[in-house]
């Protein structure tokens, strides 16, 4: 459920997002899931890769600054309804809040990430909606 | 029109006379009255007598920018503060700004350098002047409305901004003088412009200018698009404000208020005493300041002085207009803007101290435009967006609330700011402002 969410700070110009994605192809990273989030100058971009400390040491040898946080991945089946009762009402319901989200899915299954503001809390609510 | 003959047409010798005289005066006081300076006399074993001639200026050490922030607010004064009449601010060179004060005597002093300056530009009591730079704790505006309501003039107090306003004031209330910053001037033609507006049918006449350096270039443009004869004065809080000299209509240089300041021009780096008609960092002492007097002030801009009489009948000596700076000063919209304000600011709301650039600009007809790059550490760096941009707006309103004028700033990768082996490079200036020559 927990995983480690590798973010990187990109200027908003073309050829940034090239450029890490380079780094990480050459270090042999693989992405799982990415979400760019944007704002006018500059970019945020949150992944989820194969090796998050690989990934790292290449993106801050490379120069870019990047952090590292814990993020909930929870899988749940790829059918309509299946995010509001297994995800967002059990959140809700204990009142934890989802800073941000992005999510894919495969044939039979999706996977979503989610950024909570309660970690804890949120793990343990969404483990008894999973039940 | 020469505002006070007696004193701006005053013979060299009695000239100098005057001045040793008052300079004796102004150390037997500032000695007395004032602990920082007494403290830095007697630690050269430099007693006010020692200054006979005024050759003996050399001997007395230089007060500094950093001076006024030691002892701010009030280290420097030489009067009870129940004395003063005025206190006005200025940029400081790092949070605080610089203090400076004026007695009663002050004010009048000032005014009457001020009204001189004016005179000399061409203005008359009869003229109407709009005073187009802000008013508050800069000296510039007040400086300019008490010289000009000395000199028997009409005043039009519409301060900074609004500039629609001013266009449409301009031609309603008829003003024949302009008074404002060398780059507002353009502004103005550039809105008068958009507007449709002729500035050419309107009465300006004159414009009065200063707060920051302008180029040949400028002048002829503002020449051209305002139909005024601009006018160039230098003036500095530290000092005075507005009013230590200013252009005469002959455009030979700018008049010195020498019975009030007495100017020196040494070498920057060996701090020596350059002759009449080079090139060095101007340095101020003054000679009838009661609240604040200033001994050998560096005031950190390069010019040279000519200390013949001017075809206008003035025997003022004249300094040529400034062509640059000893230091990193910069002035943008008329606001003394150092790198070591924008850093401090930084520290204080990134919490670290990053690598940061100051890029200026100006674009033909607009005012400057002051943006702030901000590399993007790990120690800023967090995945939250929101946190991000905080710290960026921030940032943003900091600076403005520090320098009262606004700056962009924006956050960009590590490495993007180019390293020096040497001293940091931190301001890159597009802007050609003293004319290159």
């Amino acid at each position: 459920m927990r995983v480690t969410q590798v973010s990187v700070f990109l200027e908003n110009r073309p050829g940034r997002l090239l450029y890490l994605l380079n780094i990480l192809a050459e270090a042999n990273v693989n992405l799982v899931a990415h979400n760019i989030v944007d704002a006018s100058d500059f970019g945020i971009v949150h992944m989820l890769v194969d090796n998050p400390q690989r990934a790292v040491e290449a993106v801050r040898g490379a120069g870019l600054t990047c952090s590292t946080i814990t993020v909930l991945a929870v899988e749940v089946p790829n059918e309509p309804g299946a995010f509001v009762e297994r995800v967002l009402k059990p959140l809700a319901g204990a009142g934890i809040n989802i800073e941000y989200s992005y999510a894919y899915s495969g044939h039979n299954d999706a996977r979503i990430v989610l950024k909570v503001d309660d970690l804890d809390g949120g793990e343990r609510s969404l483990a008894a909606g999973t039940a | 029109m020469i505002w006070n003959p007696e004193r701006e047409t005053m013979p060299r010798g009695e000239l100098e006379a005057l001045q040793i005289e008052l300079l004796r005066q102004q150390l037997a006081n500032v000695y007395e009255r004032v602990p920082f300076y007494r403290q830095v006399l007697r630690s050269r074993g430099l007693r006010p007598e020692n200054v006979r001639s005024l050759d003996d200026l050399r001997i007395l050490p230089f007060t500094r920018k950093s001076d006024f922030r030691d002892n701010y607010p009030f280290g420097l004064l030489a009067v009870e503060r129940r004395q003063l009449a005025r206190i006005h601010a200025s940029s400081g060179t790092t949070g605080k700004p610089t203090v400076v004060a004026y007695s009663r005597k002050d004010l009048e002093t000032w005014r009457e350098v001020c009204a001189r300056n004016l005179a000399a530009g061409g203005v008359t009591a009869d003229d109407t002047i709009q005073i187009a730079m802000g008013y508050g704790l800069f000296t510039g505006a007040l400086g300019w409305h008490y010289g000009a309501e000395t000199l028997g003039a009409n005043v039009l107090p519409v301060s900074s901004g609004n500039t629609r306003r001013q266009i449409m004031l301009m031609q309603d209330l008829e003003p024949t003088v302009f008074c404002c910053t060398p780059s507002y001037a353009i502004y103005v033609a550039e809105q008068a412009e958009e507007m449709g507006v002729d500035l050419h049918a309107t009465k300006l006449r004159v414009g009065i200018h200063g707060a920051e350096p302008w180029s040949e270039e400028m002048r002829r443009e503002i020449q051209a698009r305002l139909g005024v004869d601009p006018i160039d004065t230098y003036g500095l809080s530290e000092i005075m404000g507005p009013g230590v000299s200013g252009e005469c209509t002959e455009h030979c240089g700018l008049h010195i208020n020498e019975d009030h300041f007495l100017v020196e021009i040494v070498d920057p780096q060996t701090a020596e005493p350059l002759p009449y008609g080079q090139r060095g960092e101007l340095v101020i002492t003054t000679l009838t300041k009661e609240a604040l007097p200033v001994i050998r002030y560096r005031t950190g801009d390069i010019t040279r002085l000519d200390p013949t009489p001017c075809a206008c009948g003035r025997a003022l000596g004249r300094m040529e207009r400034v062509s640059g700076r000893t230091d990193d000063m910069l002035i943008v919209r008329g606001v003394n803007v150092f790198p070591s304000q924008i850093e401090s600011v930084l520290l204080q709301v990134e919490g670290v101290q990053p690598h940061y650039l100051i890029l200026v600009d100006r674009e033909r007809g607009a005012m400057d435009d002051l943006e702030i790059w901000v590399e993007v550490s790990e120690d800023i760096f967090t995945d939250d967006v929101g946190r991000l941009q905080k710290l960026q707006r921030a940032a943003e309103f900091e600076i403005n609330e520090l320098l009262g004028i606004g700056a962009r700033v924006k956050l960009v990768e590590p490495g993007r700011i180019e390293r020096s082996t040497g001293k940091a490079k931190r301001v890159i200036d597009r802007r050609d402002v003293y004319g290159g020559s």
